[in-house]
């Protein structure tokens, strides 16, 4: 998007120039748009209605967040990154507090890893489910049957928020996580109702399959459009259900087992296509495998105690050594990682840098090279088969 | 003098039934849509949010309306009055019963179809001169499917005219009534016929899956994007309108109007229910399904339903001669 880096992205015309060229329009799509879900604003060269060149402008949404990050304590810093990615705080919490840990080199509980598990799998039902509703809604508009989609994914989505209300007082600022740990058990009977939610909504699976992914209109949109393949979405460090969509296997679950991962074992579902309904398959595939995890989870949750070490009294006794740690995890969008370095002696409280590596981010750097050639009715789609979170890539 | 006298009295009738019925029937879709995706739907203004649709157009009617920079004023204040005019207009022809009839014309089929036709200019000219590209692209689209679904539309129609040797839509009636529904005899090539007319009506009243010209998601609201206030109603208003009035034609073409299932009670009231179930199954898809993208619909339309209905119109044409003669 600048000079030093030319690609597909380069901005060689001038906005009045391609205006004034009369064969092709600029469409500035966002940062006010119903379907970029956020503040997203791709600049569309079009030759009618189809794509010649798009070029992404992300930013809309920054808040400071890395920025805040230096200026809080370590204990501090965890309740602010819920926002991050805001369809999916626990994971947000787990990628900081475990880079944290290891850079504190401080030991979490069994228990607490596998609580960790269960919260980031079942995060990553509601996560899905939601973008299946939203993705809906890209092709079948908020007037039309998208909505219908909408609402039921939502629906679940709210059980599993009051999951975690159960647990954590919180169905969004959880701050469940601290260092070491985590902040708050399971409260008895929970898993009765995490069962209870579960088997709804495996039962609803087949239904919201037929409304959407085996939907023949759904195929039509989705087949063929947009397509990743192995050696972009490798080149562009795309992570999760794209990469694996693409027909590459690697999933941090598997590959590099934290949480409660490595006995838990993880069937990582991929698809070749690397096109729309490819990450559409992944997704809904990873729905059911998340299902299993959470089950398996709470069936074979140890007992014990889920902060290590003494309690907690004053967040300033956390104090770093120099040092650096990086902690990538999968959330549902893929690998988010957090890169921690700090100063060490008066300044060992707070980090002195903390990067965060958003996989939105990544997805969204791949729309130069598969916009054109699409309709604008494509853009709609292939953005949503993305999904990407706007609070995560500006942070 | 007595012409003019009754066409202003059946004129207005018209209009503040059509009207009427319209708002309803944005009343009905709401609460159907409601519960389809286990919603409530309005049920505050008025029993069972009956006044909902009052309560809009007051609301829309006090809204400030604003013109887009560089907007062309004469074709944006036009569009949303011709839209509306074109939609209430075709229901002239349209014999509610064998006497409700505004204007029984010798080609009222023609002129539903030619009104039909017209509705793609003010679509042109709202998306043309609302100076906006999203509207623009919208205006494009609406022209490119209007023109597309108008020749399976016409070619449907052709099939009931050919099978009727009538083009007046009461004429057609008669007929049904003398030999049977169009939609179930002759078994087959009716009831596709009946599907096809259906179907291009959902794309001539850009209802999902043919909401292209309008598809929110993608143009934000399409030919819409930049009316406000009472301008943006009657453009919406026109839309329902089209609806209403294309299912209360495919009733009389297709499902014999006011004639009952074996000639029981015949009258307005069938006519009523039927128009009215068309409405809502016209709604029923429109909030199940997904939409097509444009090309995908330009394909469905040239490769297959066009030469479906030609062959359609052969077999009618075929039809009358051996075996009706």
């Amino acid at each position: 998007m600048n000079a030093r880096h030319p690609g597909p992205t380069t901005d060689r015309y001038r906005l009045e120039q391609m205006d004034a060229d009369a064969d092709l329009m600029v469409l500035n799509f966002g940062p006010q748009h119903p379907s970029t879900h956020g503040v997203f604003r791709i600049k569309l060269i079009l030759d009618g209605e189809v794509v010649v060149r798009a070029i992404p402008y992300a930013g809309y949404l920054h808040r400071g967040v890395e920025k805040l990050l230096e200026k809080l304590t370590f204990a501090q810093g965890v309740p602010i990154v819920d926002k991050n990615d805001y369809v999916s705080p626990m994971t947000n919490e787990q990628a900081l507090v475990m880079a944290f840990e290891k850079l504190l080199k401080i030991e979490v509980p069994r228990r607490a890893r596998w609580m960790r598990t269960i919260f980031a799998e079942l995060q990553r039902v509601a996560s899905h489910m939601l973008w299946l509703g939203t993705f809906a809604l890209d092709m079948g508009g908020a007037l039309g049957g998208g909505s219908g989609v909408f609402i039921y994914t939502f629906r679940e989505r709210d059980y599993i928020l009051d999951l975690f209300e159960m647990v954590t007082g919180g169905r969004f600022h959880y701050n469940t996580h601290t260092i070491g740990g985590n902040r708050h058990d399971i409260p008895a009977g929970w898993d009765r109702e995490v069962f209870k939610v579960l088997d709804l909504i495996e039962s609803r699976l087949p239904e919201y399959e037929a409304m959407s992914s085996n939907n023949a209109i759904f195929v039509a949109r989705t087949k063929g459009v947009g397509v990743i393949d192995k050696d972009l979405a490798l080149g562009l460090g795309l992570t999760g259900p794209i990469l694996r969509a693409s027909g590459v296997p690697f999933d941090l679950r598997r590959d590099a087992p934290y949480h409660a991962y490595d006995e838990l074992k993880v069937n990582v579902a991929t698809a070749t296509a690397g096109d729309c309904q490819a990450r559409a398959q992944v997704r809904v595939a990873e729905l059911r495998e998340s299902i299993r995890l959470v089950r398996d989870g709470l069936a074979g949750l140890p007992a014990g105690g889920i902060n290590g070490g003494k309690p907690i009294k004053m967040p300033q006794q956390f104090k770093a050594m120099a040092g650096q740690a990086y902690v990538g995890i999968d959330t549902p969008r893929g690998e988010l990682g957090t890169f921690v370095v700090a100063g060490g002696g008066d300044k060992g409280t707070a980090p002195y840098r903390c990067k965060i590596r958003a996989p939105s981010l990544h997805a969204l750097s791949a729309l130069p090279w598969i916009l054109p050639g699409h309709t604008v009715s494509d853009v709609v789609v292939i953005l949503g088969s993305l999904d990407p979170i706007m609070g995560e890539v500006d942070r | 003098m007595q012409g003019l006298l009754r066409g202003l009295v059946y004129g207005g009738l018209i209009i503040t039934v059509l009207m009427t019925a319209t708002a309803w029937g944005m009343w009905l879709e709401r609460k159907l849509a409601a519960r389809m995706q286990s919603r409530i739907g309005p049920n505050v203004v008025g029993k069972f949010g009956l006044l909902q649709p009052v309560a809009d157009l007051m609301k829309l009617l006090q809204k400030e309306e604003i013109y887009p920079i560089g907007a062309d004023r004469l074709l944006f204040d036009l569009a949303p009055f011709l839209v509306t005019t074109f939609a209430i207009a075709t229901a002239a022809v349209v014999p509610f019963s064998a006497d409700a009839v505004g204007a029984d014309l010798d080609v009222g089929i023609l002129w539903v179809l030619a009104l039909g036709g017209l509705m793609v200019i003010p679509v042109w000219m709202a998306g043309w001169a609302s100076n906006n590209k999203f509207a623009l692209i919208g205006g494009m689209r609406a022209v490119a499917q209007s023109i597309s679904y108008g020749v399976p539309l016409v070619l449907t129609s052709l099939v009931a005219v050919v099978f009727t040797g009538t083009m007046s839509l009461s004429g057609m009636v008669k007929f049904q009534i003398a030999h049977g529904w169009l939609a179930l005899w002759p078994p087959g090539p009716g009831v596709i016929a009946f599907l096809l007319f259906y179907m291009a009506l959902l794309a001539e009243s850009n209802r999902i899956p043919f909401d292209i010209p309008e598809a929110e998601s993608e143009l934000v609201a399409g030919i819409t994007t930049e009316y406000t206030g009472m301008k943006f109603g009657l453009l919406y208003v026109g839309e329902y309108v089209h609806t209403m009035v294309g299912s209360a034609i495919a009733a009389v073409i297709f499902l014999g109007g006011w004639d009952g299932p074996f000639h029981i009670a015949s009258g307005l009231h069938w006519m009523v229910i039927k128009t009215v179930a068309l409405f809502a199954s016209v709604y029923w898809v429109r909030w199940s399904l997904l939409r097509f993208r444009s090309d995908q619909l330009m394909r469905l339309c040239w490769v297959y339903l066009v030469p479906l209905s030609v062959g359609l119109v052969i077999f009618a044409a075929l039809w009358r001669h051996f075996v009706l003669s």
